[in-house]
C-alpha cells in the first residue's frame, strides 16, 4: 500500500510541503509587518518640536533604543531570522513555480488578481534591496553624505535633501504598499482563515494599513523636500 | 462570422509544438466553441491535415473533459462556462483568437490541445475519500448532517476535475482542486476520522506531481466553471497544518498476531 | 440455445435473498487468485471495480476517457430513486417495484426489478457514508422529492448534479483501491474485442488510445458496463464519446442483444438550431412541474409567442390529458410534441419545437420564486440559446436520452457467454420498455455494488476455469483482427468524413425508428444502413497514424459498429409488431393515438444471436410473465 505510514510520515513534515512553506511566509509576514508598523510610527516623530532642552524627540528616542541594548538586539535578531525565513521561503516558493511551468503562454490574461498579488515576487526582492541601502543610509551611515550618529534628525534631513534618493524612498514605499496590501489579508488565507463574512473586511482592513504605513513613511522624504521639517 | 484561430499544434508529447493559423468562414453565433472546432476539423480532412485533437465528451459542462486557453483565459472569456458551453456569439466578427492548451509541468501536452490529466487521479487516490467499504454503511439518516456544512461541502464537491484552476494559475498550483476535494469530505461528519490525515496526503502528492504553490492570487477561482471558491484553500491550509503538527509515528499495535 | 434467465422461485421478496444464500462462495484466500476485467468507470463499472477489490479480488479496470471521474452517468442530473420511505407518504419496496414493472410497461422481469427495488435502500447508506452531499433538510435529515410523475416522493438528489456526485462517490471508493494495488486502471483505453475460449469470456482486447498500442488482457471473468448506445441516433444527450462497441464485439462474439430498438425519448430538450449541431442538451424534467406547453393554434404561426393571444394557443398536453396535463410520462410528453410539430405547428426557424411557457408561474410565484427553483437551469439555457426564458418561453423539443435495450443477461448479470457479465444501461434487463425518471443511477449502482459481487464469486466458484494466457490461439486471433480492422480503416482514404456517416446514419435513425415507427419505414431504414454500411467501408476518410492520439479513427470504429446496430435495431422494431413503452408502432395505436400492447403475442425480451457476416441476425424469446403485478393499460387522461 503506497499511502503507508511511512508516506504518511514523509507528507506530514510541514515545512516540506508548500502549504508549510507559505506558512513560514505568513508568519514571517506578521512579523514584518509588525515592524514595519512600529518603525512608522517610531519615525513619525520627526515631526514633533525640539523639546525645552533643544532635543529633538526623534533623537531621544534613537538614544533611548540604543541604551536599551537587550530590545534592539532582541529585535533586530528576530527580524533578521525573520527577514532570512522570508526570503528562503521566497526563493524555494518561486523556484517551484517556475519548474511548475515550463513553457509560458503565448497569451496570458490575468482577469481576477490583483496588480500587487502578482507582483509579490519582484516588489519582494527590490524591497530587499531597499532594506540594504536603507540600512546603510541610516543605521551605519555608509552611504549617507554627512552621517553623525545619533544625530537621528540631522541625519534625514540630510539624507532626504538629495531629491533622488528621496525618489527612490517614496517608489520603494509604494512598492512596499502593494507588498502589504496582498501579503497581510494573504498571511490570513495561508494559515487557514477565511470566511465570507470576514475576509472582506480583513482585505479593507490590508488595504488601510498598506496605505496609512505607506503614507506615513512617505510624508517624511516629501516634508523634507519642500521644507516642512527642517 | 469570420475568425482567425492561432492554434497550438503538437504531433506527440516530445514534439516541440507551435502556433498554427487558421482562418475560418461562416462561423453562427448558436454554434458552441467545440462545434466551431468540428467544422474546422471537417474542413481540415477536406483538405488531407489532420484535425486538431481536443479532449471533450459530456458536452454539457460536467465531464471536465474539455479545456483550453482562449486570448490567454482558461476556458474562455464567459465566467463559470466550459468551453463546450461557450457560444460563438460571445466573439465578435473577424476577431483573432489564440488556442493553447493548459500549460504546468504536471500535465504534459499529449497532442495538440489535449493534455495528461492524470495527476488529478493520483492526488484523489492518495486520500481523496472515506474509506468505507461496501456493505458497511449505517442507515443513511443515522448521522444528521447540518444543512449548512451539507451545503458547503456540495459546493466544493462540484469541481469538475477540469483543470482550469492549474492552467489559470501564475504558479501552475492544483490547491483550488486539491482543496475542493479536501473541503467537500472535511465538511462531513462522515469525512471526520480521515479528515487530518487526508489533507497531509493530498498536499503532498500535489507537490511530488510538481504542480506549483498557491499564493493567494485568485485567478483559478476566476477561471473555475463551477464557482469553486479560494475559501476552500484555507480550509486545505487549516488541515494541513493541524494534520502535520499533530502527526506522531504510529503506535505498534498491541497483540497482533 | 434456449434462453435461462435463472430467476429464482417463491414469494418475490425472499428471491434475492435465497439465491443469495444458494450461490457458492469464493475462498477470501482465493480471491487474489481471480482476475477480473471491468470495461467502463461509471455508476455500475465503477462501482464493481471498486467494491470487487475490496473483496479481494485483481481487478483491471478500463475507460476510454482520460479518467474514471467522467464517465457519462456523470451528468445525470434529476436523482435517483429509493425505498426508504423517509417521507412516511406510503412508499414501500413493494411500492417501488409496482411503479417500476408498470412504467416499464410490463417488458421487465419482475425478479430482477423486486431486487432493484430491495437493493435501492442499500444505495442511498453506501452513498451518505462514501460523503455523497445529497440534499437535506434543517433538521439534517435527507430530503426527498417527487420525480417523474411519481406518488411518493422517494428520490434523493444533489442539487441538479446527483449523477456527478453518485459518481464521484464510486470513483473515490474506486481510486481507494487504486491506490491499494488492487485495481490496475487503464484510462484512455478502449475494448475492441472480446476474447472466448472454450466459450467462455477469458479476456478482451484493447487499444491504447494515446500510443495506439493493441493489448491482450486475459482473465477469469469480463464485465462489460459501457453504458448506452443513444449516440447510434449521433444527435442524442449521450456524451460524445458514449459508444457501442464493446458491446457490439460481445453480441458477435455470441452475447445475445436484448430488446435492441427500446430507447427512451426525453421530452424536455434544447431544439437543434442548425448542422453543425454535435449534441443535445437535456433540460431537466422537473420544468414541467411549473412550465406550460403549447403551440400556436394556427399552422406555421411566425409570431413571436409574446404576440400570440391566449386563445390562439394550444396547451395540447393540458388539453388531451387533462388530469396529468404537463406531467405525462416522458414517452407521452415527446410523441405529442412530434405530433404537434408533425402537424405543421413547431415552433422556431426548424419547425421542431414546442414552448415552455413560464410566464403564468412567473405572475403566479414571481420571478424570484422561479429564479429559485430553476435558476441554474434558465441560465443554462440562456447560455446555449441566447434567450432568456423569463422574458420568452423556452423552445424543447424531444431527445433521445436512454437505451433501455442493451446485451441480454439473466438474473446473475451474466450474458449468454459464461463469465460475461453486463451492468449498467449496457445491459437490458430491468428497466423494460420505458425507464422511470431517475431509476438509472439506481439500477447502475444496484448491479456494481450490490448484485456482481455475489453472483460473480458464484460464477467463479462453481467454473473451474483452465489457466490461459496471452499466447492462446484464439487471443491472438482476436488480436490480429483488431488490428487488421485498424489497417483497412486507415488504408481506405475515401471522399467522406466518419462525422458525415454518422449524421447520416443518425437521421435515418431518428426519421424511421424514432419516436414513431412503421413496417415500411423501418424495412426501408434497414435497407439504406446497410447500403450507407457498404459505402462506409469504401469511402470513409480517416487520416493520421494508429501509433499516437486519432480521434477520427476512434470515431470511425465506434461508427462502424453502430452502422450495424442501427439496422439490428429496425430490425427488432419491426418484428414487435405492437407499442409499448419508448416503442411506439404507428400501426398499433388507439383511435386516441395512444399506445396499444400486445400481451398475447409479445410479452416477451427479444434477444437477438448474431449468426455470422451478412445473415440475419437469430430472434430468441425470453418469456415474461407476471405474477404479481398484472398487466393493465396505462392511461393518464
Amino acid at each position: 500500500m503506497s499511502s503507508s505510514a511511512s508516506t504518511l510520515a514523509r507528507a506530514a513534515r510541514l515545512y516540506e510541503a508548500p502549504v508549510g512553506k507559505k506558512a513560514v511566509m505568513a508568519i514571517s509576514g506578521v512579523i514584518l509587518f509588525g515592524f514595519v508598523l512600529g518603525h512608522m510610527l517610531g519615525n513619525l516623530q520627526i515631526f514633533l518640536p525640539p523639546g525645552i532642552d533643544g532635543k529633538f524627540p526623534i533623537d531621544a528616542y534613537g538614544e533611548a533604543l540604543r541604551h536599551n541594548q537587550p530590545l534592539l538586539y532582541g529585535t533586530r535578531v528576530v527580524l533578521l531570522i525573520a527577514v532570512i525565513a522570508h526570503i528562503i521561503s521566497a526563493i524555494q516558493l518561486a523556484t517551484l513555480k517556475i519548474a511548475a511551468r515550463p513553457v509560458a503562454y503565448a497569451r496570458y490574461t490575468p482577469i481576477a488578481s490583483s496588480y500587487a498579488s502578482r507582483t509579490m515576487y519582484w516588489s519582494g526582492p527590490i524591497l530587499a534591496a531597499f532594506i540594504v541601502y536603507h540600512l546603510l543610509h541610516f543605521t551605519t551611515g555608509t552611504v549617507h553624505p554627512s552621517f553623525r550618529d545619533l544625530h537621528v534628525h540631522d541625519n534625514v534631513i540630510a539624507g532626504f535633501s538629495v531629491w533622488y534618493v528621496s525618489a527612490f524612498y517614496i517608489l520603494a514605499m509604494v512598492l512596499l504598499c502593494l507588498h502589504l496590501y496582498h501579503g497581510i489579508w494573504s498571511m490570513t488565507q495561508s494559515v487557514g482563515f477565511s470566511h465570507p463574512t470576514y475576509t472582506p473586511k480583513i482585505k479593507l482592513g490590508a488595504k488601510a494599513f498598506a496605505i496609512v504605513i505607506a503614507a506615513g513613511n512617505i510624508s517624511i522624504p516629501l516634508s523634507v523636500l519642500f521644507g516642512v521639517v527642517k | 462570422m469570420r475568425l482567425t484561430l492561432h492554434i497550438w499544434r503538437q504531433k506527440s508529447p516530445t514534439d516541440k509544438g507551435r502556433m498554427v493559423p487558421y482562418t475560418l468562414d461562416s462561423v453562427s453565433g448558436h454554434m458552441s466553441f467545440l462545434e466551431m472546432l468540428d467544422v474546422l476539423n471537417e474542413q481540415l480532412i477536406g483538405k488531407g491535415e489532420e484535425p486538431v485533437a481536443f479532449d471533450h465528451d459530456c458536452r454539457e459542462g460536467i465531464c471536465g473533459s474539455c479545456g483550453f486557453v482562449i486570448n490567454g483565459v482558461a476556458h474562455g472569456p464567459r465566467r463559470g462556462t466550459t468551453v463546450c458551453q461557450l457560444h460563438m456569439r460571445e466573439f465578435e466578427d473577424n476577431a483573432e483568437l489564440y488556442l493553447e492548451p493548459w500549460r504546468a509541468a504536471a500535465f504534459p501536452v499529449i497532442k495538440d490541445l489535449v493534455v495528461n490529466r492524470s495527476a488529478f487521479d493520483r492526488i484523489i487516490a492518495s486520500g481523496g475519500y472515506i474509506s468505507v467499504p461496501t456493505g458497511s454503511a449505517p442507515d443513511g439518516n443515522a448521522i444528521p448532517v447540518p444543512k449548512q456544512d451539507s451545503d458547503m461541502a456540495m459546493a466544493a464537491a462540484t469541481c469538475i476535475g477540469c483543470g482550469a484552476c492549474v492552467a489559470a494559475c501564475p504558479n501552475a498550483s492544483a490547491s483550488l482542486f486539491t482543496s475542493a476535494k479536501i473541503s467537500h469530505l472535511g465538511l462531513l461528519p462522515q469525512g471526520q476520522p480521515e479528515r487530518h490525515s487526508r489533507a497531509v496526503r493530498m498536499v503532498a502528492q500535489a507537490k511530488d506531481e510538481g504542480f506549483g504553490n498557491c499564493t493567494n492570487i485568485g485567478e483559478c477561482e476566476a477561471v473555475c466553471p463551477k464557482g469553486i471558491q479560494i475559501e476552500n484553500i484555507a480550509r486545505m491550509n487549516r488541515d494541513f497544518i493541524a494534520g502535520a503538527a499533530a502527526y506522531r509515528e504510529a503506535q505498534a499495535e498491541a497483540g497482533a498476531g | 440455445m434456449a434462453l435461462n434467465p435463472r430467476t429464482p422461485s417463491g414469494p418475490i421478496e425472499k428471491r434475492w435473498d435465497n439465491a443469495k444464500f444458494e450461490m457458492k462462495l469464493v475462498n477470501p484466500a482465493n480471491k487474489r487468485k481471480y482476475n477480473v476485467l471491468v470495461v467502463g468507470s461509471g455508476l455500475a463499472g465503477g462501482s464493481a471495480a471498486a467494491t470487487l477489490a475490496e473483496l479481494g479480488y485483481n481487478v483491471k479496470c478500463f475507460c476510454f476517457q482520460d479518467s474514471p471521474r467522467r464517465a457519462h452517468s456523470i451528468a445525470a442530473q434529476g436523482g435517483i430513486n429509493a425505498a426508504k420511505n423517509y417521507q412516511n407518504d406510503g412508499d414501500s419496496i413493494y411500492r417501488l417495484f409496482y411503479d417500476t414493472v408498470k412504467g416499464g410497461d410490463f417488458r421487465a422481469r419482475e425478479s430482477n426489478v423486486y431486487r432493484l427495488a430491495q437493493i435501492s435502500v442499500n444505495i442511498i447508506d453506501q452513498a451518505v457514508a462514501q460523503g455523497v452531499p445529497f440534499a437535506r433538510e434543517y433538521g439534517g435529515t435527507l430530503a426527498n422529492r417527487s420525480f417523474g410523475g411519481a406518488q411518493v416522493s422517494r428520490t434523493f438528489y444533489a442539487r441538479g448534479q446527483t449523477g456527478q456526485q453518485l459518481l464521484l462517490g464510486a470513483y473515490q471508493a474506486l481510486e481507494r483501491q487504486i491506490d491499494a494495488g488492487r485495481v490496475k486502471m487503464f484510462p484512455r483505453t478502449e475494448m475492441l474485442d472480446l476474447i472466448v475460449i472454450d466459450g467462455k469470456a477469458r479476456g478482451i482486447i484493447t487499444r491504447n488510445l494515446v500510443s495506439g498500442q493493441i493489448d491482450i488482457h486475459m482473465a477469469d471473468a469480463v464485465l462489460l458496463a459501457t453504458g448506452g448506445y443513444g449516440n447510434v441516433f449521433y444527435l442524442s444527450t449521450n456524451a460524445k464519446g458514449s459508444n457501442v462497441t464493446a458491446g457490439w464485439r460481445a453480441y458477435k462474439r455470441g452475447a445475445f442483444f436484448g430488446n435492441p430498438c427500446f430507447t427512451q425519448i426525453h421530452p424536455t430538450c434544447i431544439p437543434v438550431s442548425g448542422d453543425y449541431q454535435s449534441k443535445l442538451t437535456l433540460m431537466s424534467e422537473s420544468l414541467r412541474n411549473d412550465g406550460r406547453i403549447w403551440v400556436p393554434k394556427k399552422q406555421g404561426d411566425t409570431r413571436p409567442p409574446q404576440q400570440i393571444p391566449e386563445a390562439e394557443r394550444d396547451y395540447y398536453l393540458e388539453r388531451i390529458y387533462p388530469s396529468f396535463g404537463n406531467l405525462v410520462p416522458r414517452d407521452v410528453a415527446s410523441r405529442a410534441a412530434k405530433r404537434m410539430c408533425d402537424e405543421g405547428q413547431g415552433v422556431g426557424n426548424t419547425g421542431l419545437g414546442v414552448y415552455l411557457d413560464f410566464g403564468a408561474s412567473i405572475e403566479r410565484l414571481g420571478q424570484q420564486a422561479i429564479s429559485e427553483r430553476y435558476g441554474n437551469l434558465f441560465e443554462m439555457y440562456e447560455r446555449i440559446t441566447g434567450e432568456s426564458p423569463y422574458k420568452t418561453p423556452m423552445r424543447i423539443f424531444p431527445a433521445v436520452h436512454y437505451t433501455m435495450g442493451g446485451l441480454w443477461v439473466d438474473y446473475h448479470l451474466m450474458s449468454t457467454i459464461p463469465g460475461l457479465f453486463v451492468l449498467g444501461e449496457a445491459n437490458f434487463s430491468d428497466h423494460g420498455a420505458n425507464r422511470l425518471g431517475a431509476s438509472a443511477l439506481m439500477q447502475g449502482l444496484a448491479d456494481g455494488y450490490f448484485v456482481i459481487p455475489y453472483t460473480l464469486g458464484n460464477y467463479l466458484a462453481s467454473n473451474p476455469l483452465d489457466k490461459v494466457a496471452g499466447d492462446h490461439p484464439s487471443a491472438q486471433a482476436a488480436k490480429e483482427e483488431v488490428e487488421a480492422r485498424v489497417r483497412t480503416l486507415l488504408s481506405i482514404k475515401g471522399r467522406r468524413t466518419v462525422d458525415s456517416f454518422h449524421r447520416e446514419l443518425g437521421k435515418l435513425m431518428w426519421d424511421h425508428c424514432g419516436m414513431a415507427r412503421n413496417k415500411t419505414a423501418l424495412d426501408g431504414a434497414a435497407e439504406k444502413i446497410r447500403a450507407l454500411k457498404g459505402e462506409f467501408w469504401q469511402n470513409v476518410n480517416v487520416l493520421g497514424e494508429s501509433s499516437d492520439l486519432n480521434q477520427s479513427l476512434e470515431k470511425a470504429g465506434r461508427v462502424a459498429d453502430f452502422l450495424e446496430l442501427g439496422e439490428l435495431m429496425c430490425i427488432d422494431a419491426a418484428d414487435r409488431n405492437e407499442s409499448c413503452g419508448g416503442h411506439f408502432r404507428e400501426e398499433y395505436q388507439t383511435l386516441e393515438g395512444e399506445a396499444m400492447r400486445d400481451d398475447a403475442n409479445f410479452s416477451y425480451a427479444a434477444a437477438w444471436e448474431y449468426t455470422g457476416e451478412g445473415k440475419p441476425a437469430a430472434l430468441h424469446k425470453e418469456p415474461l410473465t407476471f405474477e404479481y403485478v398484472k398487466p393493465s393499460q396505462r392511461s393518464y387522461k
